[in-house]
């Protein structure tokens, strides 16, 4: 606690030894706000495609449709002997058949409204919920085939799959890169506080010789750098949030190119960026002091 | 004159593949004033570099304080440099502060708050005669004005040893009387000086005010050259 109170109020005396460097205090507050930036919606794709994914897991893995593909006049019959034999299926905790204004709705975005779906060849869809159990997929297209001729059983894994998996992988990928982006902004501070400390070299030398202890000396930078990063971080988090908060919100419409924003106290996540920023810059220029004094010694 | 603060015993150092001191031993006694004298190039910062340990001798020992310089580590270097204060040839202030921060300097780096120690910062000023000046940059400065003020920067911590390197170098004559003063001033309050010059004149000018030795450097060796002043 001392120590964070000492970092973040630091000693005006202190800070004063060090001259100002315009390269390096640029380049940190640019590097940490870009990278705080692109962290920010690292961050939302992350959490947006984890949300994404969870859903798909979720309302599809125990859903499954029944197609029923029959001439006009056996559609009924066909419909009713399939709803028969899932009604008598273990695992299969409810079956219904749509109306005709729900497979209109179905229709609608390729279509339009208004759709004439009685005139239309169209098959007749049997939404099936799998109970905790679930059901013997195999078995029960053995029985509609045998019994139900034109009914087709869609269990949705075939395209399910796929999707989870690209969600998931979109996430790993997100984490992956808020990873690389916590490296990048660790390597160009390195580099900057490497530049900081050698152009003041000369400076660490008049330090030293008058009686400061290499831990005065490497605070001093430290601490400069760590607010910059603080600062940049800070800045690139608000404007990555207002980045986010413009983006469309979710809809059904969308699909998974909106939503991409955060939901919920996930909005308080990107908070903790500035401070990771800190924390990164605080240890590569702690590493980067104490190797350059080092070196100086 | 007291027990040794800087004992250099044996010591040789080696520069730029040729050997520049050989088998040099001084011991510099509490409270003792050492002129350190001898042609350009002939060593004499490299040895006072070697007393305050920002030189490491290539062979024989260095003692400061009953410590072996060797073997401190930089923190202990740090503690060490407390109680030598130093007056380099240029100087070596930080240009961007002023007079009075650079001053105050060896007092910052020790954890010290200035604010503390305003009462004495003023007097040490006023000491050096830099009242009017201590805000004024180290660029803005004259020679006599740096020189007095890195005088004034060695002796703020109150050092036990002072050395000086060619404290007089940029100096008129009446300026470099003035830095005399103030080195006896500080011996007769029991500081130890040592002080590199090649100005005889100097020398000869310290006989009726303080009893000095002079060592003198030459071909590698230290030598006393002739009786006490």
């Amino acid at each position: 606690m001392t120590f964070l109170k000492a970092l973040l109020l630091g000693d005006a005396q202190a800070d004063r030894v060090v001259p100002p460097t315009g390269f390096t205090a640029q380049l940190t507050l640019f590097v940490s706000g870009a990278m705080a930036f692109l962290c920010v919606f690292a961050l939302a794709l992350s959490m947006a495609s984890g949300r994404v994914a969870d859903r798909w897991a979720d309302e599809l893995a125990r859903a499954a449709t029944l197609r029923i593909n029959a001439p006009a006049a056996q559609k009924a019959a066909q419909t009713e002997a399939a709803l028969k034999i899932l009604q008598q299926t273990p695992g299969v905790a409810s079956a219904r058949a749509l109306t005709a204004e729900e497979q209109a709705a179905l229709l609608s975005p390729w279509f339009g409204s208004g759709l004439p779906v009685d005139s239309l060849p169209i098959p007749q869809l049997i939404e099936v919920i799998e109970d905790e159990a679930g059901y013997d997929a195999t078995g029960l297209r053995l029985r509609l085939q045998a019994e139900v001729p034109g009914a087709v059983l869609d269990d949705h894994a075939r395209w399910r799959r796929p999707l989870v998996d690209a969600a998931l992988a979109l996430r790993r990928l997100s984490v992956v890169s808020i990873l690389l982006i916590g490296g990048a902004m660790a390597a160009m501070i390195t580099l900057a506080a490497n530049a900081a400390l050698s152009a003041n070299a000369q400076v660490i030398e008049v330090l030293r010789l008058v009686g400061a202890q290499d831990s005065y000396i490497a605070q001093a930078f430290v601490r400069r750098f760590t607010l910059r990063a603080l600062a940049g971080g800070g800045a690139g988090m608000a404007l990555g949030m207002i980045g986010v908060l413009l983006m469309p919100a979710a809809s059904d419409e969308g699909g998974f190119l909106t939503g991409l924003g955060f939901q919920g106290v996930g909005w308080l996540l990107p908070l903790l960026i500035p401070l990771l920023g800190g924390a990164v810059a605080f240890v590569a220029t702690t590493r980067a002091a104490n190797k350059k004094l080092g070196e100086l010694a | 004159m007291g027990p040794n603060v800087i004992e250099l015993d044996n010591l040789g150092y080696n520069y730029g593949g040729g050997e520049l001191l050989s088998d040099v031993s001084i011991q510099l006694g509490s409270g003792s004033f050492h002129f350190l004298t001898g042609p350009s190039g002939a060593g004499k910062t490299t040895l006072l570099k070697l007393c305050y340990g920002a030189l490491t001798p290539t062979s024989g020992r260095v003692r400061a304080f009953n410590m072996d310089v060797r073997g401190l580590d930089r923190d202990q270097m740090a503690h060490l440099r407390r109680r030598i204060g130093v007056v380099h040839q240029d100087c070596r202030f930080l240009d961007h502060l002023t007079l009075k921060e650079n001053i105050a300097l060896p007092l910052t780096v020790s954890g010290r708050d200035i604010a503390d120690e305003e009462a004495n910062l003023r007097e040490l000023l006023s000491w050096v005669g830099l009242t009017d000046r201590m805000d004024a940059r180290p660029p803005e400065l004259s020679g006599g004005e740096r020189q007095r003020a890195a005088l004034a920067r060695a002796v703020i911590l109150s050092p036990d040893v002072i050395i000086a390197d060619e404290p007089t170098g940029n100096v008129d004559w009446e300026m470099s009387q003035r830095l005399l003063r103030l080195l006896v001033e500080l011996n007769h309050m029991g500081k130890t000086i040592l002080v590199a010059t090649h100005d005889l004149s100097l020398i000869r000018a310290a006989k009726n005010q303080v009893q000095a030795r002079v060592l003198r450097i030459s071909s590698r060796q230290l030598q006393l050259a002739g009786a006490d002043l």
